[in-house]
């Protein structure tokens, strides 16, 4: 039962032992919370970007098939490609920023 | 064993306490480590649970029946299939299964998504947690399935026979996964909330959770409606029981979700009310396992009263409180970013199938709870049947197959008058066809419900089927490849779509079998001895002789039946009705092998189109009088032996007794025989239903539509970067015109 106690502390604590080591010098510098931050608003236009790729597939099925008529899928297929790229653009700036962020580091 | 099972239990407890205190803190605190430290809480209480739950299985296996739990479910007779299904037929077991599962879900499901939704999934997992504690928490103290006894009997009371099917093995395991899995997107909808991150990422996340619950509950109902059909000896396959209805609402209500996602996906709308439904299913999943434990409505699914519904009642409580606070504190983030441009939209379809979809959920809410109310209002507890939800529920439902037909031939946005007439025309013509046909064919114009059903089911599989056939078009035009190349392209490229498509189209087959089965239905109870035949529905079902078998597991009575039609033999029936030896000392040493719980094995010839069911239910009084002389003798015999075996050591005891023990089992053997030997009149009941097995086919296609959708698909950055250059617009990383 000792031993099962044991492995549970150590694998359940394993993380703090690697944050602590890294806080006095002995290991690698540990993912902060900016880092987290980042990711995280990255992660949500990455997201967005393919919603929209799949939103811009599907209305081109959607036309393939007879569903949407020329003139509404040029307007809605425009719409949602000048969406795409406003999302596509928000991504590119924020890995500059990420860029900026190591190269100050 | 025991004790190590227990301090499992606790270690689970103390590591799940302290993943909610490591995750929040790292939340708030924005320390990774500790978020991290909570994740692997999770992954370390599933191991403990999963040897915990290991633990509880090798006690059954090796028939230990110092665990109560253990002599209270299996005994030394139960089939070794069984005694491994044998641990959730118990409130403790199951309450384990809960906990392993939900740990085990919330294990893939934390680690499918470690470097995604960042900030939400400390809070989701420590929701998670929240939940295991709890679940934790009644294990250890209310239902402990390590609690042992000190003088174990010598022999277990055995498992409950109507729980010796094989869909039991996989049915509650199945259900239980929906019922978890439903906490996950609840989870994951609360850690939104908090964080204000309801965007894209959420909604992709919650989505393919929600998706997985769905198929997983969607299953286990399936499989419980199966097994009413087959081994409860009343024909049906859906009653309307509490504890059925308490699957079929967080079904109903992540169906809902699934749909409305893809407003909110494609078009920012419906936020406050998807992220309502998530949680109200998360919250519904939860009531319903309320429902299973605390025994305060009536249901041959629940396991009886129990002290478990105050802190269930205190966990549904929260979750309701504190989903509204949450929702009311983001009103502002959860606003939408468009209107609905135009009533014949898809968006209004798939707005208005939710509508139809939670006012099910209100229906069966009120009437199954009816009987509470009533007695808190009244002092009188109600009893509902079947026919107060049928009519609500068939016209919802009828609704429900229409918007599911119209939903995948409309358009997003708006529709013009070309786009209605291009994709209406032929589904409405095979409608109005087929109700021609039915019309014309007669018989079918007296059951309206059948009548519109069928006509709707038609026009569901049309739709989809030419869905199919234009994207098979489309794509072929594109690729010039074969139409089963093509097909399976199209599929493969469009999951979600596809595969959405071929769950209505399961829908629309499922319900046709349920309103046929229920419309055209011919029943009939008899009273019958051998030689006699009856005719049901043009069959003539002849009893052609009775059957008996004794063994140590159960006496089982019954019937070979002969069924011809037009002189033509179409199938011969076996069916019988087994009763297994109770533990009750005033039914008599004889009397208590006839008196115990009894199971039926029904005689069914399953068709495409007809299904020929059987059921024997023998009266067993003519056998009574033997049975209370057996009881008389037998008790006198013991009564001597017993003086004769005073101060013996055991094993002598056992010995002399042996005797005693084959005299009274060829006794037993002999009073089964006289069924045979001696018949009486037994009863039967006959039912002879239309497109039964259409239920079951359209389940297996709904789960394939559902596989097919849930599948991975390869990310689209990536499938975009391997597509032709050609097929790119200069300048753009937006992809131009892919194929289909």
């Amino acid at each position: 039962m000792l031993a099962i106690l044991l492995i549970v502390v150590a694998v359940v604590t394993w993380p703090l032992r690697a944050e602590w080591m890294a806080r006095s010098g002995d290991g690698p510098e540990p993912a902060g919370a900016e880092d987290e931050h980042r990711l995280s608003e990255l992660a949500e236009l990455e997201a967005a970007r393919d919603a929209k790729y799949r939103e811009i597939r599907d209305a081109e099925l959607d036309h393939r098939t007879g569903k949407l008529s020329e003139e509404d899928f040029e307007a809605i297929d425009g719409t949602l490609r000048g969406e795409a790229i406003e999302i596509l653009r928000a991504i590119d700036r924020e890995r500059d920023r990420e860029v900026a962020t190591i190269g100050e580091r | 064993m025991a004790l190590l099972g227990r301090a499992l239990l606790i270690l689970g407890l103390l590591v799940a306490l302290y993943g909610i205190g490591a995750s929040l803190y790292g939340a708030i605190a924005r320390r990774p480590a500790w978020i991290q430290s909570g994740r692997r809480s999770v992954y370390t209480l599933a191991g403990l649970m999963v040897v915990a739950w290991v633990i509880l299985e090798y006690e059954f296996l090796r028939n230990n029946f110092s665990f109560n739990v253990v002599a209270e479910h299996s005994s030394t007779t139960t089939p070794t299939f069984y005694k491994l299904a044998a641990p959730w037929s118990s409130q403790e077991g199951s309450l384990l299964l809960w906990v392993m599962l939900l740990s085990l879900w919330s294990s893939l499901i934390l680690f499918l998504t470690r470097r995604r939704v960042r900030e939400i999934a400390p809070y989701a997992t420590a929701v998670l947690l929240g939940f295991s504690s709890f679940f934790t928490f009644l294990a250890i103290f209310f239902a402990n399935p390590f609690t042992t006894t000190a003088t174990p009997p010598s022999e277990g009371a055995g498992l409950d026979p109507l729980l010796l099917h094989p869909s039991m093995m996989i049915h509650p395991p199945m259900l239980y996964s929906g019922y978890t899995l439903l906490t996950v997107p609840f989870a994951f909808g609360v850690g939104a909330l908090i964080t204000g991150r309801l965007g894209s990422e959420w909604t992709s996340v919650t989505r393919r959770f929600a998706l997985a619950a769905w198929m997983f509950l969607g299953i286990g109902i399936l499989l419980g409606a199966r097994w009413s059909y087959t081994e409860l000896g009343w024909g049906g396959y859906w009653s309307w029981d509490p504890v059925e209805n308490a699957a079929l609402m967080p079904w109903l209500c992540i169906t809902a979700f699934i749909h409305s996602i893809m407003i909110q996906e494609k078009r920012g709308m419906l936020k406050v009310w998807n992220v309502s439904l998530v949680l109200a299913a998360g919250t519904l999943s939860i009531l319903g396992t309320f429902l299973v434990r605390s025994g305060i409505l009536s249901s041959i699914h629940a396991f009886g009263a129990s002290t478990l519904g105050f802190p269930f009642v205190l966990l549904i409580g929260a979750m309701i409180a504190g989903s509204i606070a949450l929702v009311i504190w983001r009103r502002d983030s959860l606003r939408s970013e468009a209107q609905i441009d135009s009533l014949l939209s898809r968006e209004a379809v798939f707005l208005f199938q939710n509508l139809v979809l939670v006012a099910m959920v209100f229906v069966i809410f009120w009437i199954t709870f009816f009987p509470l109310i009533s007695q808190a209002l009244t002092g009188t507890k109600v009893s509902v049947g079947p026919p107060a939800f049928r009519p609500f529920i068939v016209p919802l439902a009828l609704i429900l197959v229409l918007l599911s037909g119209i939903g995948p031939i409309i358009a997003w946005r708006r529709v013009t008058l070309t786009n209605l007439r291009r994709n209406f025309t032929l589904p409405v013509a095979v409608a109005l066809g087929t109700l021609v046909a039915l019309l014309l064919a007669g018989g079918v114009s007296a059951r309206p419900f059948a009548l519109i059903m069928f006509t709707l089911g038609a026009f569901v599989v049309a739709a989809v089927l030419q869905e199919f056939w234009r994207g098979v078009g489309a794509r072929r035009a594109m690729t010039h490849n074969s139409a089963p190349v093509a097909l399976v392209q199209l599929i493969r490229r469009n999951r979600r779509r596809y595969g959405g498509y071929i769950v209505h189209a399961g829908l629309a087959v499922l319900l046709i079998g349920v309103a046929a089965s229920s419309s055209f239905q011919h029943s009939h109870d008899v009273i019958l001895s051998p030689g006699q035949q009856v005719k049901v529905d043009g069959y003539t079902i002849r009893y052609v002789h009775p059957t008996a078998a004794a063994t140590p597991q159960k006496l089982s009575f019954g019937a070979v039946l002969d069924v011809t039609k037009g002189g033509k033999h179409v199938t011969t029936l076996r069916t019988s009705r087994g009763f297994y030896p109770s533990q009750d000392p005033t039914l008599g040493q004889i009397g208590r092998f006839f008196g115990g719980e009894a199971d039926s094995d029904v005689g069914l010839r399953a068709g495409l189109f007809k299904d020929i069911w059987s059921v024997i239910n023998p009266n067993l009084t003519p056998l009574q009088p033997l049975i209370n002389q057996g009881n008389r003798v037998f008790a006198a015999a013991l009564s001597q032996a017993m003086t004769r075996i005073a101060g013996l050591p055991v094993a002598q005891a056992n010995a002399d007794l042996t005797p005693l023990w084959q005299a009274r089992d060829r006794a037993v053997a002999g009073l089964t025989s006289r069924f045979v030997t001696h018949p009486w009149p037994v009863e039967f009941l006959f039912i002879v239903s239309p497109l039964v097995t259409w239920i079951w086919l359209g389940a297996l296609i709904i789960v394939s539509g559902g596989l097919i959708a849930l599948w991975p698909v390869p990310a689209l950055a990536r499938r975009r970067s391997t597509a032709p250059a050609t097929a790119r617009r200069p300048g753009s990383a937006v992809p131009a015109r892919e194929p289909a």
